[in-house]
Formats: C-alpha cells, structure tokens, sequence
C-alpha cells in the first residue's frame, strides 16, 4: 500500500508574542515544528504501513529549510520525504496550497492513502486536507479518530463528531484527515535518527511537478490579506483577595447583579 | 529577486524604512548601499517571513514596493452573483445551532448589499424544518430534501451545493466552522473555485466593491487578519458557533420555499455510512462549546479528585467542565473537555478558569468570553491579568465558599 502523509512545517505558536509598542510579532528566537497534528498524520501513516505493509512518503510544501521536518518524519517511521521548495509557491492560500500538493501526489502517482493532520495549528482552518482530495477527485473523510479496518479496496473509519461518532467506510484511494485521538505518536529510535540523518530528501519544484504556475503561490489564491492588525488585549477588572468567604460573597454578588445566577 | 512575487524597486527605494516599521512579521531589514550616490539604505524583504499582506506596498509613499500577481484569469462577471446564504445544517433533522446565528449576520449583511437571505437546506424528510428558517430571517429556503441526505456524506453533500451555487450564483455563503462545516465547505470552495475563509469573528462590506472583508484570528489568535475574495466568487467563509447573535423569532414571517430538484442519479457516492454512535455525556453537561458557563480547571487543581469540586461548581449552574492542557495530560479529565489551541475553542457568558496560569495556547480557546473569573494562588500569572474577576486565593478554600454561598442564595 502507498501512503502519503502531507506535513506542514509552522512557528511553534505558544510561544509566539506580540510586541504591543510596536504591533509586531517577535520571531527572534523562535522555533520551527512539525506542526503538532501532523505528528498524528505520520505516526498513522506509519501504522498503516505496519498494519498492511506498503510504503510512507511523507510531502512538504515550504522553504529549503523545512527539510527539517520530513528527516524528523523519516526518524519517526516514514521511508521517504519530499520537499516542494519553488519561489512560485509563496503566497499560497488553502486553495492555491491544496493544489500544489495535489500536484506533487499526482506526479508522484500510484497512491492508496492521502493522510494530513486535521489542521495546522498556525493557520488553524481543516481546509487543506479536503482540498487536496477534490482536487485529486478521491473521496475523504475528516476527523478520522480511528481505522477499524483496511484492505485492499476499502477502508472502515470512526469519524468524530460533536456528538459522537460515525462509522464511515470508503473505497480506495482516499484521504483521511486525522484527530489527535487516533494514536500517541512514538519517539524515535536512535537507529531511525541515523537513517533519517543520511537519508536523501527529494526536492521538486513547480516545473518537476508539472505545477502551472498561476495557480500556485500568491497568483493561485483566490483569498487575499487586506490587513493585519493586534488584537486589543483584554485588560482586567478587579481583583479580589483575603477572606474566601467574603472572595466568594463578593464575586458571586457580581454575578447576581448581571443576573447570571 | 526580481522573480519573486514581491520586489523592491531598487531605483526609487528611498530608504526610509517606513515599510520595515509597517511589517508585522518582521520581515523586511534595511541595508546600507554605499555605492548610492545618496548613501541611501534599501528595504530587503525575507521571503521565508513575508505572508504577503500587503502593509508594505500601502506603507510605501515612493511606490518602491510591488506584489506582482497575476489577475488576467479571474475575469468573471461579478455582477451575476446576487444574494446572500446560509448554509442551513441539519444533523440527525436537527437544525444547527450556529445556523441561527449566521442568519442574523446574514440578515445585516444582506440588507447592506440591498438583497435577499436565503437559508439552503440539505437533508431527508426536513422540508418542515424551513419554516424555522423563515421565522428567522430567511427570505428563501431551497431545500434539497431525499433520502440519500439522511446522514452527512462530503461526496454528496459537497456535489448538490455546489450543482445549486452554479446554477443560483450567490454573492456571498457563510458556514458554520463545525466538523460537517469544516469537512466539506472547503471541497465545495475547491470545487467551484473560489475562496474560504475559515473561522471569521467579525464580517463587513465594502459597498463601493461589494468585498466581503473577513476577519479571521492569526498565529494562534495573536494577530487578526481581514482576508477578501476580490476576483472570485461567491466569497465563502465559516463562522465558528456563538461568534455571532441568535437570529429572533418572528412566528408567521412568509418566505419562498424553493423545492430543488436534484437528479440524484448524478451524484457520485464513494462513501458509505455505516452507523452512528452516540457519546453518553454524564449528568453534567459535557459539551463545553455549547454552554453559557464553563468551569475550567488546569495544573493547580492538582489532583483528579479536584475536578469533583469543579463538576459540583459547574452542576449548580447547569454549565460544564473545561480543562487545560496540562489537566488532560495528567489525565485528570477526558479530552473532550480540553479548551485552547490543541482542544475547542469556547465563547461562553462566564468563564471559571480554576488553577490555570493562562498560557496562550489556552488563552487563545477561551478570551473571548463574555466574563472570565480567574481563581489562583499566583496573581502574577497571565489568566489573573486578563481577567473580569480575579480572585486571589487556594480554590480548595474558595470554590466550597462559592457553593455555599450560591446554595444559601438559592434557599432564601
């Protein structure tokens, strides 16, 4: 079975801060991840493959410099990276993004699963992964929080939703997009880090891939940034200390008040 | 870097560097260039920090700066695309309670652009569900109603929108940013090409160009980003649940209902749904994103018998339970309960953050609360800061008092 696994690599956002004075992001300093869902993407991937034997390559759309995350992927279990690394690829919304990606799965070709986290925690919007699966016109299901089972033609899948789960099954090839509640991602062997060390990342570029570039990076988003700006920080109010009892009477007075109790 | 979608003018660079204090990313540094006969520094943008916003390019009083972007293909009539929708889901024939919502920000913004509100309902047996509708706002329903939509398939569901959007041409669909919303909306966007704009929390117009200006929460809810869809349409976003006001209901409202045919036989199915397995929520409400009081608890509660206490809180208010991170690792509380960036976000009335130090990864799920209690011991640390109420303190000593208080309230 062939597995693709799309990761993504992003700022490591708990610890990204705002500059009041000046508005601005801090980024010095500040480190580059896998984009934590993904690290789900990839150790399912990796079970898949344990499960039915086959082989994961995993795919990233991003600088020279996110190679990083497709050695990291290599040590975690995956067999292969590939790194779609072209200046025509910048810029890129969800949609111009989901077809870059779609793009580099098609040339790779001869796929059985498509596995994505169920979003990047940067951008934080799901929609990536069903993208690239209309643009492959492959069917998908999101919010996969279990494989129950898999073979050749088709794939039996918990799909998590706010009020339960479905069960869903679906023919083969199809993406997945995963929760974190599929799995806890291993760590990797020291053996798998000196595999991933010397392993030789692929690197393609909107020319390689047969990408057209209008719909790729910037020229390809139909969504644009007019602005940006800091959110007003929330201030406090009052505060409260001493005595819980005459804490608590105070505070639940403040609530009666408003009439939330 | 002439090549690059973004490029400085070396020529009328003046070096100024009123681009480098606009950027918020920090990505454009000022270099000296002694061969200048003016000694004038140039703007040097890092591609691997531009998100292309554009603040640069407006910033730049000597038009130094351009964004080459290639528009000659979007050459549609955007006059043709009239109307604002809301895409009215149902689960299990029940409507969705974000629908409500998004059809009183539909009406606003449909009354802005001087056009109708139409509610698109897709589902088995539900045509009397469009009434609800109606009495909510809608002008228009168009229903799609057979027995295939009886559960939620993105196969399906994403061909008949997007058969119906080809066919009506709306201006303007807005979404709800639930699992169904989150799955499909975005193939339906791919489908008809156009953009999607995920999870906005505030939505305006730009009368003179009909933009939708999308504001949407960046880098962890750190920054906010307006986004538009200039060059395509319908312009697409979702829209998380209680962002936006319930639309009122008014009883009797007439509207049109438009029964759409849909040549069943066209709609491709590679899914199957076997089942639905319904979560068994204990006593007190476990759907956190679904409540008007929260009480949450992080790593100073400490133990796993502590979230007794939180429960016993939340139980008198009929809220739920929240968690931090740090709460679910230490597996005091199941997922489910897990608020913040890697968890749900949550926009209750009162939000009851017991023990948790309010790192951003948490902050980002819950600051936009109507009121936050915050109850710690270390009134230095960030969730005190932000706080309506911060209350100072063991919460083993204060939340017991809360309950007795409330309790001898409630008896008198």
């Amino acid at each position: 079975m062939n597995i693709i696994v799309c990761i993504k690599q992003v700022l490591n956002t708990m610890n990204v801060q705002i500059d009041h004075e000046t508005g601005r992001l801090k980024r010095d300093g500040l480190e580059s991840i896998i984009n934590p869902f993904d690290e789900y993407a990839i150790e399912e991937g990796v079970r898949i493959k344990e499960r039915v034997g086959g082989r994961v390559t995993t795919i990233t759309m991003g600088p020279p410099q996110a190679e990083v995350i497709l050695r990291e992927a290599i040590a975690k279990g995956a067999d292969e990276g590939v790194l779609l690394s072209d200046r025509a690829f910048s810029g890129a919304d969800t949609l111009a993004t989901s077809y870059t990606l779609s793009a580099a799965i098609r040339f790779l070709g001869n796929f059985d699963i498509v596995v994505c986290g169920k979003q990047a925690s940067d951008g934080d919007t799901a929609q990536v992964g069903p993208g690239i699966a209309e643009m492959l016109d492959i069917p998908h299901v999101a919010y996969v929080k279990k494989i129950e089972s898999i073979n050749d033609k088709t794939i039996k899948v918990e799909r998590a939703m706010e009020d339960g789960y479905d069960l869903i099954e679906s023919s083969l090839p199809v993406l997945l997009t995963v929760a974190k509640e599929i799995n806890s991602p291993r760590v990797a062997s020291l053996k798998r880090k000196m595999i991933a060390k010397k392993a030789i990342i692929k690197v393609l570029d909107a020319a390689a891939i047969g990408a057209d570039v209008k719909k790729t990076g910037l020229n390809g988003s139909p969504t644009q940034v007019m602005k940006i700006f800091v959110p007003q920080q929330r201030t406090g109010r009052e505060k409260f200390t001493g005595e819980p009892s005459k804490i608590a009477a105070a505070v639940v007075k403040r609530l009666l008040d408003l009439s939330l109790i | 870097m002439a090549n690059s979608v973004i490029n400085v003018l070396n020529d009328k660079c003046v070096g100024c560097g009123q681009c480098a204090m606009a950027c918020s990313f920090g990505s454009i540094s000022m270099v000296e260039r002694f061969e200048h006969p003016k000694k004038f520094k140039l703007a040097v943008i890092d591609l691997n920090k531009c998100v292309y916003c554009g603040t640069c390019f407006q910033t730049c009083k000597f038009n130094s700066i351009e964004i080459k972007k290639d528009v000659s293909r979007y050459d549609i009539d955007k006059s043709e695309y009239k109307g604002v929708w809301v895409y009215a889901e149902q689960r299990h024939g029940k409507i969705a309670d974000v629908v409500y919502e998004l059809l009183s920000e539909g009406k606003r913004l449909s009354k802005k652009l001087e056009t109708i509100l139409s509610a698109v309902l897709i589902g088995d047996n539900i045509k009397l569900k469009s009434q609800d509708l109606i009495n909510r706002g809608a002008e228009k329903v168009y229903i799609c109603d057979d027995p295939v939509f009886v559960e939620f398939q993105d196969d399906i569901y994403t061909s008949v929108l997007t058969q119906l959007i080809k066919k009506e041409k709306p201006e303007i669909i807005l979404m709800g940013a639930t699992n169904i919303g989150r799955s499909f909306a975005s193939r339906v966007a791919a489908r008809v090409h156009t953009g999607l704009t995920a999870d906005c929390t505030s939505l305006e117009i730009d009368l003179e160009t009909r933009n939708f200006q999308q504001t949407r929460p960046a880098f962890g809810g750190n920054i906010m980003a307006t986004i538009l869809t200039p060059y395509h349409r319908p312009q697409m976003c979702t829209v998380r649940h209680k962002v936006f006001k319930e639309a009122k209901v008014e009883s009797g409202r007439k509207g049109e209902i438009v029964d759409c045919k849909i040549d069943i036989a066209t709609l491709v199915n590679r899914t199957k749904f076997l089942g639905f397995i319904k979560d068994e929520g204990s006593s007190v409400n476990n759907n956190i994103s679904d409540t008007d009081i929260i009480v949450a608890g992080g790593r100073g509660v400490g133990k796993f018998e502590g979230f007794k206490l939180l429960k016993d809180l939340a139980g008198l208010f009929g809220g739920a339970v929240g968690a931090s991170k740090a709460a679910v690792d230490s597996e005091w509380v199941s997922y489910s309960h897990q608020v913040g960036q890697t968890g749900k976000t949550v926009t209750p009335k009162v939000y009851i953050a017991c023990g948790i130090s309010g790192q951003i990864h948490h902050t980002v799920g819950m600051n936009s609360s109507d009121i936050i209690i915050a109850i710690n011991k270390d009134a230095s640390c960030p969730m005190m800061q932000i706080a309506t109420y911060a209350l100072e303190g063991d919460l083993y000593e204060i939340i017991p008092s809360i309950i007795k208080e409330i309790k001898s309230i409630r008896c008198n």
